[in-house]
């Protein structure tokens, strides 16, 4: 059965007024436990609509979310423990943190859960860590870390939670390179350390290509597709219609395909491009 | 939810009361309020009624809109409307309970007070339908500008005015995304006595001041590189015009107010 499930699921803005928009339009989707998706698509594509009926902070205007097979919207669900079960961090999640400490701002949600003390404290020393926030920085005021040292804080806010699904909304934007490999690379440690689902929404193909085992590819409102990354860039240029850049790395191989070099269209990370053009040149291959 | 409420209410279309100059608009509604308090007769009414109808025909406000902007002030109609008709007395009276009686003035009286407040409601409406707040800001400075010699600051004033109304839906878009963001974290606002409602406030208020400070520091550094120095010697991109249409406009309200004034030295 898969964690998490959209069935014909719809969003309209603004019903009957003259700003109505559908910004999700009959979505079907099956997550399964334990996967790292990336979620990409142009900006006002319903990424972050998507995201956030999933954890229920939406009511759909049409369709349900299923977590582990229970609809969210059924009479009488806790939407509460729903948003306990699928974190989701929105974007610049900085401008939420409030606490006088960070310590005590990681421990929120850990505490709206009604955890015991050790338990809270067990949970934001982990999650601290695993963002790589250093002890002596929980006791500090949170506006007095460093623009990418909040946004880790954010994060860790959720993470505390312990979800089976944890969303992220286009986490490192506005982040410089460095800042984005870190938390990405801390991302996926945690998502092989916990085993739990990650959605992780972006408009970089650059940054989640070399992370997720899956991606879901949205546009004006609908699935494009919904595989592995290997598939989805091998088409290209349907992608690139729709505002999308390849990785650079993709890109080149395609050059060269166009070029009349035989080679795979399915290659995303600077490593298997490097090998690949390796073989190549050890086999003499075509043209070299 | 937050996105739902209507602030500033402005209606845009095309109509020859939205193209009025503000400044007249703003004139006229001061004369049409202080029509209907200064008369005392039915013809007062008749005249605001006529008014609000003649304005909504012209301004193509669907009349709806005018219905819904009564709808809020509807209990203080009531107590009013009760008020007036239990308490008063004068002339024959129809009922009597220890201290409450419905006496003739007293039922003249209600209905007068009613209608008025709705005719009141009604034209003010008009006004914020049919004109951005940003240009009723830029028209209540034209017409504070005489109070400049007094050392008054007009001109900040009014750009304090349009700032701050500039800035409502961009704040009350972020107060809906923290809001979301705290709910996603487990935050309860929907259960619980005053106290803990109270406290739940906490986790929004302040992210919403700090980014509010954050807003106008950003605000002040965009405008001091563009020279911004005060009213000074400014130039304005929408400059307000009067015309032909203004002075009708002004010229029917001020022979109703004449009107009125008349009928009341008459009927006295």
């Amino acid at each position: 059965m898969p964690i998490l499930e959209a069935k014909n699921l719809t969003y309209t803005y603004s019903i009957g007024s003259p700003f109505e928009k559908t910004a999700v339009d009959h979505i079907d989707l099956q997550i399964e436990a334990g996967e790292f998706i990336g979620v990409i698509g142009h900006t006002g594509s319903g990424k972050s609509t998507l995201m956030q009926m999933l954890n229920g902070l939406l009511k759909p205007t049409d369709g349900t979310v299923l977590l582990e097979g229970k609809d969210i919207w059924a009479k009488g669900a806790d939407r509460r423990a729903v948003r306990f079960q699928v974190g989701l961090v929105f974007q610049y999640p900085e401008y939420q943190l409030f606490e006088e400490t960070v310590y005590r701002d990681i421990a929120f949600g850990p505490k709206n859960m009604g955890l015991g003390e050790t338990e809270i404290d067990r949970r934001v020393r982990e999650t601290a860590e695993a963002v790589g926030l250093s002890e002596a920085l929980l006791d500090k005021a949170p506006y007095a870390l460093s623009g990418g040292q909040k946004r880790r804080a954010a994060i860790a806010g959720v993470m505390a939670m312990e979800p089976k699904v944890l969303i992220l909304d286009e986490p490192c934007a506005g982040l410089d390179p460095k800042g984005r490999m870190k938390i990405l690379s801390q991302l996926r440690d945690y998502h092989r350390r916990t085993g739990c689902t990650v959605l992780l929404v972006s408009h970089s193909m650059e940054d989640v290509a070399k992370y997720v085992s899956k991606l879901l590819v949205l546009s004006h409102a609908k699935v494009v597709s919904f595989d592995t990354p290997a598939k989805v860039f091998a088409d290209g240029e349907r992608l690139t219609e729709m505002g999308l850049a390849l990785p650079q790395i993709t890109r080149v191989f395609h050059g060269l395909r166009a070029r009349g070099f035989d080679i795979p269209d399915e290659v995303y990370t600077v490593k298997y491009g490097a090998e690949l053009l390796l073989q190549m040149l050890k086999g003499g291959g075509p043209g070299c | 939810m937050l996105k739902d409420i209507t602030l500033g209410q402005y209606f845009p279309m095309d109509s020859v009361v939205h193209r009025m100059d503000a400044r007249f608009k703003i004139i006229i509604t001061l004369l049409f309020l202080v029509m209907l308090f200064w008369g005392q007769h039915v013809p007062t009414l008749l005249f605001g009624f006529a008014f609000v109808l003649l304005a909504t025909v012209c301004s193509k406000i669907p009349p709806k809109m005018i219905v819904k902007s009564i709808k809020p002030i509807v209990p203080i109609l009531i107590f009013t409307g009760l008020l007036n008709l239990f308490l008063l007395e004068g002339g024959e009276i129809y009922w009597q309970w220890k201290f409450l009686r419905i006496s003739e003035q007293g039922i003249q009286t209600s209905v007068f007070m009613v209608v008025r407040i709705c005719l009141l409601i009604a034209g003010t409406s008009l006004l914020t339908y049919t004109t951005s707040p940003i240009v009723l800001t830029d028209a209540i400075e034209a017409l504070l500008s005489p109070l400049k010699k007094l050392k008054l600051p007009v001109h900040e004033l009014a750009m304090m005015m349009t700032i701050a109304l500039r800035f409502i839906p961009t704040l009350i878009e972020e107060t809906d995304k923290i809001m979301s963001a705290q709910k996603a974290r487990g935050a309860d606002m929907e259960s619980g006595g005053l106290v803990k409602r109270a406290k739940a406030l906490v986790p929004i208020l302040i992210p919403l001041f700090v980014s509010a400070f954050r807003r106008a520091e950003e605000l002040a550094l965009a405008m001091e590189c563009r020279c911004y120095h005060g009213g000074e010697g400014r130039t304005r991109l929408r400059q307000l015009k009067s015309g032909l249409r203004d002075y009708i406009a002004l010229a029917i309200m001020l022979a109703m107010l004449a009107a009125v004034i008349v009928i009341n030295a008459l009927m006295k």
